[in-house]
């Protein structure tokens, strides 16, 4: 084509380093370098159709301008790591208990402040203060509601290593909230059942995935019959396709290691440290309002006592294992071990 | 090649090259430095998995058969494309680049939403398959444009069947360009992760993304990078070696191209299915899926014009400027494979090639590591973005530019250099003016690439910029898919354009070969 000459490939090139410059220093592109002014960098390991109008919400009744960097918590738990004390982030809000675990674990959080983490009750937040526990998600079963009954749903884990469950059971082994059970299930039952439970759940052919949602899917298409998977997946889905139309019916499982409860939360980089925005975008993540947003729109249990959890769940505290601290929870090398001995990872 | 020169490369040529080189490793320097400090202990224990072995397994059986398709469905392709008797040739051609628009998780993702048990390897290499087949129709049919028939007819003569003389006069003309392709389409299987996790099909890409997952554990990650470097490099080799051989045949052929454009009559309907289907079920399905997916769904969340319109900006902004540093990052290094033979030429060229066996997480993660401790100041703006595309897709500008150059006869450049012109004057009136239409080409598979570019774009990306593919992930991340349909229109569409340039451009510039490769 006699179009592409140099020069006008050359014009083009110019201008599109001009144009990137010009993105780069537009204030609202909140490169590291534009430091002094109020801009609040939050990394949201949630997703942006979940939490965004939440946090638009916070600049609304705070003033306080916020940029929000929306990634997976893995993929953020990875950055911050590579990035470490770099990191222009301020707060990292997580999905899980375990990437804020392994970034105070590499020293880059700095403490919650003692009257703001003991608004959240023991065991739904972390033991030293590092990080907050925000809201809370529940282990289940997930089942294909033509093919089995509420009765015929086996009520603990244990139950899905036996034959009759071959080739039908799907989950993700690279999942967290999965590894979290299973480190549930090492602190519980020891780590020789869990070993044998891995063993034998891994011999009985089952469907792995590579996250929750997709666990789910493959219920609600008929192709597994159970499923393991947190709660609130099954609600975004019932937004997305109406409840009526789900196949997959839920089964909660209090007192199994298979049900436990995991938390969402937030920390406070290091580089943040008593930076009053960070603290109250944190302190709203706890408020009733912000409580009450997880309750209505995403599902999600409240952490902050006194709020009432989503309709038609059960209630967090018969779900609760007592025995089980999630302080435990962080021996997660353990975990990975069992799970890559038995092939699953 | 057939224009090669005996002399030792120009220093600053060589330079130029190398420094290219360094920057495309940086990829590379990063897992080194992971593996080294994970230890000796820990590596060993990467190969107790039992899963490894399966992961490595899964990962070259893949590789190998989307290859072997892609060449089964893209020779003849490029053939009905080039020397059949076809209506509406333009219209077949854009048609075969048009799979080069649809990003492999978004293919995998409406036909998984059309048949829900499509699972593991079997769906993984049909999705992929179609995805990649122009990787191979586009330069195959550049080659066979550029080539002669006029050897099949001295075997015709000589009383061959038609099968055996184009076997002994035609394929060694096109063997390079389609070796050149096959690499392409073996390094992007070896690097695609959309396509294969969507099907849960585990491979090495999987296993890294979930070490970096779940596991915060990187080491164990860079290990299974390192991994799948070896196996892009063992690919890149072995294409190298082959193509060797396929350029001293092909250095016997001269003469004057002459063309036959064969009658097909009772061929036409499968020929006609041959080049329909393929684009059918890669673009026409997993958009319908969507469209359908967009009116059927309930809450179709809060859709902002502007938002779509800022990502889209964006998204062309950015693979425009990846584009150009691919083009820079690729032209020292193609025109050196171009004209120049030895080791340092081999290493240079295979180094170059490297980035392509990599996932985009891996490649995210060493450039944030390596632009904070380089650059601080551009950490996490749209310059190390664009680097990163430029870093991330440079191997596929080099193969066009390289097949591009080698076109130009070295004889033209002699005189411009007996007129007293430089070099760098000569490259800019001669070589360059005549390549000009390849690099165009490599150009815009670039910009096409980078459009649909995720985990990369991910980590590295300024915080509150989003692309088209971003929005889109954000959306289909939480099974909104009908959120998601119109941005999937949109990245389509816009992809398609540079896409419809390139099967265009390719059109225009029948004399090069392998200018997509």
């Amino acid at each position: 084509m006699r179009s592409f000459r140099p020069v006008l490939a050359l014009g083009a090139g110019v201008a599109v380093a001009l144009t990137l410059a010009a993105c780069t220093a537009s204030p609202e592109s909140g490169s590291p370098s534009t430091e002094g002014e109020d801009t609040l960098t939050i990394y949201a390991g949630r997703n942006e159709a979940l939490v965004g109008p939440l946090l638009e919400q916070f600049t609304e009744d705070t003033g306080i301008e916020i940029d929000v960097r929306y990634a997976t918590s893995p993929e953020l738990n990875a950055l911050l790591l590579e990035e470490g004390e770099r990191t222009p982030a301020e707060v990292f809000l997580s999905q899980d208990a375990g990437a804020l675990g392994s970034i105070a674990n590499a020293g880059l959080t700095s403490p919650i402040p003692a009257e703001l983490a003991d608004l959240i009750p023991a065991g739904f937040t972390s033991d030293d203060d590092s990080w907050i526990g925000v809201t809370g998600r529940a282990r289940v079963i997930a089942y294909d509601g033509e093919h089995l009954t509420p009765e015929t749903v086996p009520d603990t884990v244990d139950a899905l290593a036996a034959p009759e469950w071959k080739g039908r059971v799907a989950f993700a082994p690279g999942n967290a909230s999965f590894q979290s059970f299973i480190t549930a299930l090492r602190v519980l039952e020891g780590e020789e059942a869990a070993a044998e439970w891995v063993d034998a759940i891994a011999a009985n052919d089952p469907i792995l995935t590579d996250n929750n949602l997709a666990t789910l899917d493959l219920v609600n298409e008929g192709q597994a019959d159970i499923g393991l998977i947190n709660h609130y997946y099954w609600f975004e889905r019932a937004a997305e396709e109406g409840e009526e139309n789900m196949r997959a019916q839920l089964e909660f499982l209090p007192g199994d290691p298979g049900g436990i409860v995991n938390v969402s939360g937030a920390a406070i980089l290091k580089g943040a440290e008593g930076d009053p925005d960070a603290l109250a975008f944190v302190e709203y993540l706890v408020s009733e309002k912000a409580q009450r947003y997880f309750v209505e729109d995403t599902f999600e249990y409240p952490l902050l006592p006194g709020i009432a959890a989503p309709e038609g769940l059960p209630s967090l505290d018969s779900l609760v294992n007592p025995e089980l601290d999630l302080a435990d929870l962080e021996s997660l090398e353990q975990t990975q071990q069992v799970l890559a001995d038995a092939g699953l990872l | 090649m057939p224009h090669l020169r005996a002399a030792r490369p120009p220093r600053a040529l060589l330079v130029a090259a190398v420094v290219a080189c360094a920057l495309a490793a940086i990829p590379l320097g990063y897992l080194l430095v992971r593996v080294g400090s994970a230890g000796f202990e820990d590596v060993l224990a990467v190969f107790d998995r039992p899963r490894v072995p399966v992961l490595i397994g899964n990962t070259v059986l893949l590789a190998a058969s989307v290859t072997l398709s892609t060449v089964a469905i893209g020779v003849p392709s490029a053939f009905l494309l080039a020397r059949a008797r076809l209506r509406a040739r333009a219209v077949w051609t854009v048609l075969a680049a048009l799979p080069l628009a649809v990003p492999s998780y978004l293919a995998a993702y409406g036909w998984l939403a059309a048949l829900p048990w499509m699972q593991g390897f079997w769906a993984a290499w049909f999705v992929l398959t179609l995805v990649a087949v122009p990787y191979v129709t586009l330069p195959v049919a550049a080659a066979l444009r550029a080539g002669t028939t006029g050897l099949d007819d001295v075997a015709r003569t000589l009383g061959r069947g038609p099968l055996a003389a184009f076997r002994l006069g035609t394929w060694p003309q096109i063997r390079p360009a389609v070796l050149a392709g096959a690499l392409l389409v073996c390094l992007y299987t070896l690097s695609d992760f959309g396509g294969v996790a969507l099907f849960r099909y585990q491979v090495l890409t999987t296993a890294i993304q979930q070490a970096y997952g779940a596991s915060f554990n990187r080491d164990y990650a860079a290990i299974l990078a390192s991994l799948l470097v070896l196996l892009a490099l063992t690919v890149v080799i072995a294409e190298q070696f082959a193509r060797g051989r396929a350029a001293r045949q092909f250095g016997a052929v001269t003469g004057q191209p002459r063309q036959r454009r064969v009658r097909l009559g009772q061929w036409t309907a499968p020929a006609v299915v041959l080049l329909a289907v393929p684009s059918a079920l890669a673009v026409a399905v997993p958009v319908t899926v969507l469209v359908v997916r967009l009116f059927e769904a309930q809450t179709l969340r809060a859709f902002h014009p502007a938002e779509l319109v800022a990502a889209t900006g964006n998204t062309v902004l950015l693979s425009a400027g990846g584009a150009l540093v691919a083009i820079a990052l690729a032209l020292p290094i193609g025109v050196l494979a171009a004209r120049y033979r030895g080791r340092v030429v081999r290493a240079v060229e295979t180094t170059g090639y490297l980035a392509l066996g990599l996932p985009g997480i891996v490649v995210g993660l060493s450039l944030v590591f390596f632009s904070l401790a380089a650059v601080p100041a551009l950490y996490q703006t749209a310059f190390v973005l664009a680097f990163a595309y430029g870093v991330l897709f440079m191997p596929k500008a080099i193969g066009g530019i390289r097949g591009a150059t080698a076109q130009v006869p070295t004889s033209l450049e002699d005189v411009s250099r007996t007129l007293g012109n430089g070099r760098l004057r000569t490259w800019w009136l001669v070589t360059a003016r005549l390549a000009r239409p390849g690099i165009a080409a490599a150009a815009l598979l670039v910009a096409v690439t980078a459009m649909k570019e995720l985990p990369a774009t991910l980590l590295l990306r300024p915080t509150g910029t989003d692309t088209l593919a971003t929005e889109l992930w954000s959306r289909t991340d939480v099974s909104a898919y009908g959120a998601a349909a119109p941005y999937a229109v949109t990245l389509i569409l816009v992809a398609a354009v540079p896409a419809f340039l390139l099967s265009h451009a390719r059109a225009g510039a029948g004399e090069l070969e392998e200018a997509t490769a």
